[in-house]
Parts: C-alpha cells; sequence; structure tokens
C-alpha cells in the first residue's frame, strides 16, 4: 500500500493543455524565491522586487546601468590571456581559455570603457564573474593599468567595480604581480589627485580585496555583497566553528569600517554621478 | 638535525662517519683518510642532490625544521645590534611580524619581517609565521619610521600566507596588505626584499613591493601553496607534486620569468646546513644591493620600482 493516495482524479494537466514557456522567460529569486518575468527583473535592474536580492550582473549591465544612454569606448578589447607558464591542471588552461571565450564572449575577466555617468566623465574597469570565477591573471591586471594609464593622461576619474574569487592560479606567480602592479598604478593616481572609486560587488575576495578593490578613494559596495580575504570556508575550517550570521556582507564590512557605503543598485548612478560632482567642484 | 626524505642519503653518510670516528677513537687507529674520503663524498652527495631538487623537494626545504628564520638573520646581519620594535599603535602587537632597527657595518637599516617560532609553544604564538592585519600595519609603521629618517629597508619574507582567521577578517586582513603594497611603491628609500624560506600570496607580497627582490636558492614564492592549489585545481591533497611543477614556483623558475630580480645562493646542502654562512651570504648580498641603490635618485628609484611591477605579464592582442 502507498502512503500516499490520489483524492481528486485528473487534476494533472493533459499534454495538449500545456503552455510552452520559453526558456529565460523567468527569473526565480535565489533568496526568496519569488518568480517574477525576466523583463520585470531586468526593469528593477536585476534586482528581486520582493525582497530586494542583487542579483551577480556582470560588465555589460553595469555599463548600461551607468553610462548615459549606454554610450560608452571600450578600450583595450581584444588583449587576451597568454598562458606563459603553459598551464595544466585537470584540464589544459589554454582550451580552458578558448571554451570560456566561446561560452561568455568575453576575452577575460574584466572590460574598461570610457564615457558620462550624469554628464560626468568616467572610466569604468568592471569585472565579469562568469569568466573564469572573474580570476585576476595577466589581463586584468594590464587592462587595468592601460586604463589608469589613460585616466592619468586625460585627468579622469576611475571607477573599477570587482566581482572576483581572486588571483587566477593558472596564472600562478604572475597573477599574484598583478596585486602589486595595479596598486603601484593606483599610487600614481593618488599623487595626481584623480579620484578613484572603488565598487565591490559580490563576490569581491582574495588578491583582489587584498590590492585594489580596498584601495578606493570611496570603498562602495552593493547591499548582501560577500567581500572577504579568505572566503568563508577557508575561515570556517581555520577557527573550526560556525561562522557568525552575516559575517563578510557588506553590511559588516561597512561596520567594521572598510566601506564608505553600501549603495542599493537603482539609486547606483545618481550617487555616482553626485560623487564625481563632489570631487569635481 | 632533522633529515628530509631526499637528505638521507646524506644522512646516512654523516651516521658512517660518527661510527668511523668512534671506533678510530676506541681502537687508536688512524682513520684520517678514511674520514677525509667520507667527508668529500658528504659535501659532493650534498652538492648532487641539492642541484637536482625537484619543485615539490625545493618546497620542502624551504620548510626545513632546521632553517634559519628572519630573527636569526636580523640579529646575524647586523652583528647583533638590532632592536626589535614593537606594535602598529593601533591593535596590538602581532608575533607573526617582527621588525626594528639593526646597524649593517655601522649604516642603519630597518629590518622587518614574517617570523616562525623555533618550537612548538613559539610556533603558535607567531601563528607559523602568518601574519593578521595588525602585523601588516606594524610593518608599515616601521617602513614609514624608516622614510622619515632616510633609513633603508629590508624585508624577510618566510610565510605560508596571511592568517585567514575571524578577527584577522574583521581588522581588514585585505585592506591591510593592499595598503603596504600601494605605499610600498611609493617610499622614497631603497628597499630590498629577500625570500627566506616561504613566499606565500598575498601574505608575502604585503611586504615585498621593493626595488631588489631577491630568493634565497631553497625557497618558493607564488600566488598559493601547491598543497591549496591541488585542493582547489584538482579537488584532492595528492597532486600537490604536480601543482608544484605546473605553478614554476622555485628561484629559478621565478627569475627565468622576471619576476623576481635575482637569487641568493645557499651554503652546500642547503641555509640549514650551515647558518652561519648563510647568515654572510646575506648580509653581503645586502651590502652590494645597498650600493647599488643608494647610487640611484629616490624619484628615479621609484620609478624604476612601479615600472618594473608593471612589466609583469603576459597578454596577447
Amino acid at each position: 500500500m502507498s502512503w500516499f493516495k490520489r483524492k481528486k482524479e485528473g487534476i494533472t494537466t493533459s499534454t495538449k493543455d500545456k503552455k510552452e514557456t520559453p526558456d529565460g522567460l523567468w527569473y526565480k529569486c535565489p533568496e526568496c524565491k519569488t518568480i517574477i518575468t525576466t523583463d520585470e527583473h531586468e526593469d528593477n535592474s536585476w534586482v528581486c522586487t520582493s525582497c530586494a536580492y542583487h542579483e551577480k550582473i556582470g560588465s555589460e549591465e553595469y555599463f548600461a546601468l551607468l553610462f548615459d544612454n549606454n554610450a560608452f569606448t571600450e578600450i583595450n578589447a581584444g588583449v587576451k590571456s597568454a598562458d606563459p607558464l603553459n598551464f595544466t591542471d585537470t584540464k589544459k588552461y589554454s582550451a580552458r581559455l578558448a571554451d570560456t571565450i566561446a561560452k561568455t564572449e568575453l576575452n577575460d575577466a574584466i572590460r574598461t570603457a570610457y564615457g558620462k555617468v550624469d554628464g560626468n566623465d568616467l572610466m569604468i574597469a568592471c569585472m565579469d564573474f562568469k569568466f573564469i570565477g572573474g580570476s585576476m591573471g595577466s589581463v586584468v591586471g594590464e587592462k587595468i593599468a592601460r586604463s589608469i594609464d589613460y585616466c592619468l593622461a586625460n585627468r579622469l576619474p576611475l571607477m573599477i567595480i570587482s566581482k572576483s574569487g581572486g588571483a587566477r592560479m593558472m596564472e600562478a606567480a604572475y597573477s599574484l604581480m598583478q596585486m602589486a602592479k595595479t596598486s603601484a598604478k593606483l599610487s600614481l593616481m593618488a599623487k595626481a589627485g584623480i579620484p578613484y572609486i572603488s565598487f565591490l560587488t559580490d563576490p569581491t575576495t582574495g588578491g583582489v580585496t587584498a590590492s585594489f578593490a580596498m584601495l578606493g578613494d570611496l570603498n562602495i559596495s552593493e547591499p548582501g555583497a560577500l567581500i572577504a580575504f579568505a572566503g568563508p570556508r577557508v575561515v570556517r575550517e581555520t577557527i573550526g566553528k560556525d561562522l557568525p550570521e552575516g559575517f563578510q556582507t557588506a553590511e559588516f564590512v561597512l561596520e567594521k569600517g572598510f566601506l564608505d557605503k553600501i549603495i542599493l543598485r537603482k539609486e547606483l548612478k545618481t550617487n555616482i554621478g553626485k560623487l564625481l560632482n563632489m570631487f569635481a567642484n | 638535525m632533522t633529515y628530509l626524505e631526499f637528505e638521507k642519503p646524506i644522512q646516512l653518510l654523516v651516521e658512517q662517519l660518527e661510527q668511523l670516528n668512534e671506533t678510530a677513537e676506541k681502537t687508536q687507529v688512524d682513520v684520517a683518510s678514511a674520514v677525509a674520503e667520507l667527508e668529500a663524498k658528504i659535501i659532493t652527495t650534498r652538492k648532487e642532490i641539492y642541484a637536482n631538487l625537484s619543485a615539490w623537494q625545493r618546497v620542502q626545504a624551504s620548510r626545513h625544521p632546521d632553517r634559519p628564520y628572519s630573527l636569526s638573520y636580523m640579529d646575524a646581519v647586523s652583528d647583533n645590534t638590532f632592536i626589535e620594535l614593537h606594535g602598529d599603535r593601533t591593535v596590538g602587537d602581532d608575533k607573526a611580524m617582527i621588525g626594528g632597527f639593526g646597524q649593517i657595518d655601522g649604516r642603519t637599516v630597518m629590518f622587518v619581517g614574517q617570523q616562525k617560532g623555533i618550537n612548538t609553544k613559539m610556533r603558535q604564538i607567531r601563528r607559523f609565521g602568518m601574519a593578521n592585519p595588525e602585523g601588516y600595519r606594524k610593518a608599515l609603521r616601521l617602513f614609514k619610521l624608516a622614510e622619515r629618517f632616510n633609513k633603508p629597508i629590508v624585508t624577510f619574507i618566510d610565510t605560508p600566507g596571511a592568517y585567514p582567521g575571524l578577527e584577522a577578517e574583521e581588522r581588514g586582513q585585505g585592506e591591510a596588505i593592499a595598503r603596504n603594497i600601494f605605499e610600498m611603491a611609493q617610499l622614497k628609500v631603497p628597499v630590498i626584499c629577500i625570500i627566506l624560506g616561504e613566499g606565500a600570496s598575498g601574505g608575502a607580497l604585503g611586504i615585498g613591493v621593493g626595488d631588489k627582490v631577491c630568493m634565497l636558492e631553497n625557497t618558493w614564492y607564488s600566488v598559493i601553496s601547491p598543497e591549496s592549489c591541488s585542493s582547489i585545481l584538482w579537488r584532492n591533497w595528492d597532486n600537490k607534486e604536480t601543482a608544484a611543477e605546473a605553478l614554476k614556483l622555485t628561484a629559478k623558475d621565478m627569475l627565468e620569468n622576471k619576476l623576481v630580480d635575482a637569487i641568493i645562493p645557499e651554503p652546500i646542502g642547503g641555509a640549514h646546513n650551515n647558518i652561519p654562512e648563510a647568515h654572510q651570504i646575506v648580509k653581503q648580498h645586502i651590502i652590494t644591493y645597498l650600493k647599488e641603490l643608494d647610487a640611484i635618485n629616490p624619484e628615479e628609484r621609484i620609478n624604476q620600482r612601479i615600472d618594473k611591477f608593471c612589466n609583469m605579464g603576459v597578454v596577447v592582442e
């Protein structure tokens, strides 16, 4: 005998009555499980309409959110990783790169572009998490360095949108040195008195946190973003017990004094515009 | 003496030599020629073994329990003039990061470095050489102190990484390391960084931005330890040897890839085999580098330092 019995017969929808729903039409919030249409979700800046969960988005979305009329000039778009160590783990790094480029239609984990934000000139370097976890290798370092060179030459403020698991292991010490490269370049920005806004989004960890992401004249984040040097799993293993609620969230990091502000995505553009205006006038 | 697995042939010979000496003492037989032969053989065996270490063995050598740590170099290089200075002036004094003034042939130098413990109790107190944010902030305070009084800086790097603890995260481990890298790029005084043992990731780089970045012969420097790399990329702990090879983390590889400036040779059989000699070699290298760096004016030195790091990385277009 079965444990459950159907009380009413015939409540299953027959095949001919089932409606076709194309993929990607609906969005289900991973936090509160509310389901809304992707159009609605996009109109709300990829933020859940019921619980305000900020979905991870990439450079395309951030550029669209920030640049006036989505107009910008991308620079150094063709820069790619060269696999200097001929690295192989469970898969060849060169093959991993080729696959990821094909799948994501991105050349690496960062895009750099300049344009206007509420009328203010700004260079934005925005990381893409879907490219090998937004990891920082030579390309991320080089593109940040070149965008800073452009900012220095044109006295343009810089905003780096971080979203990264940290350094890219397949470039080993080359990745490590990108921390020194980007931070050294930022020291030139500071010397020249050109503002640098660091925007830390979910997640910002490891070598990215321990270099440019924490070096903003302003450090700003989004609600609920994970911001850490050592990730939660590693910390849990170190201390051998569970982590306190909310540990390493943007709210926690703000409370500890390492962020200037947390800004809702919907208010990001106007806030960045206002802040740039503060620096300029 | 502790012998690592690959040092076993040396251990056998040393034991033979000891036995020979013992018998000679008892029997009053002249064994001088046999002793000389054995001693020569020990030297060639040491040379041979250390010339042909695999990457993973190099990592093991860098962690040799008898290897001298930073404090031992600070004392010896400064002919025991080293005066330790404590505290970050904000949170506390981190025992995993030490520093202070010392004089090399009469010239004052600021020493800063990670320090591992020399026995079980000290290893705990020094957190195995893994510094907390206040350690990096103490280092920065000492860098700034040195800069203010125009004293060159020598850092000794020997760490398995920055400490990944709960309080370290609360107090901004990432920010502390980032700030050090940023500030070190602009220091007006000469900065020499020497990797004495382990150079793991941001924890090492946090005191590793210098005009001369050098590695002792049997050390490693990379973005991650081979063990952690194995656990992340292969999802098990068994690929550490493969990971060590793949990461190209030895002094030789790092120099070839132009990620460090020089290799400092070690005594035959590694630094632990002749600690006073290791001290002297490091001292002589510091003296040479200081002379070289003194000749460059501060602004130019900063530019060269920044340019050097900005040239690291390989991309295609």
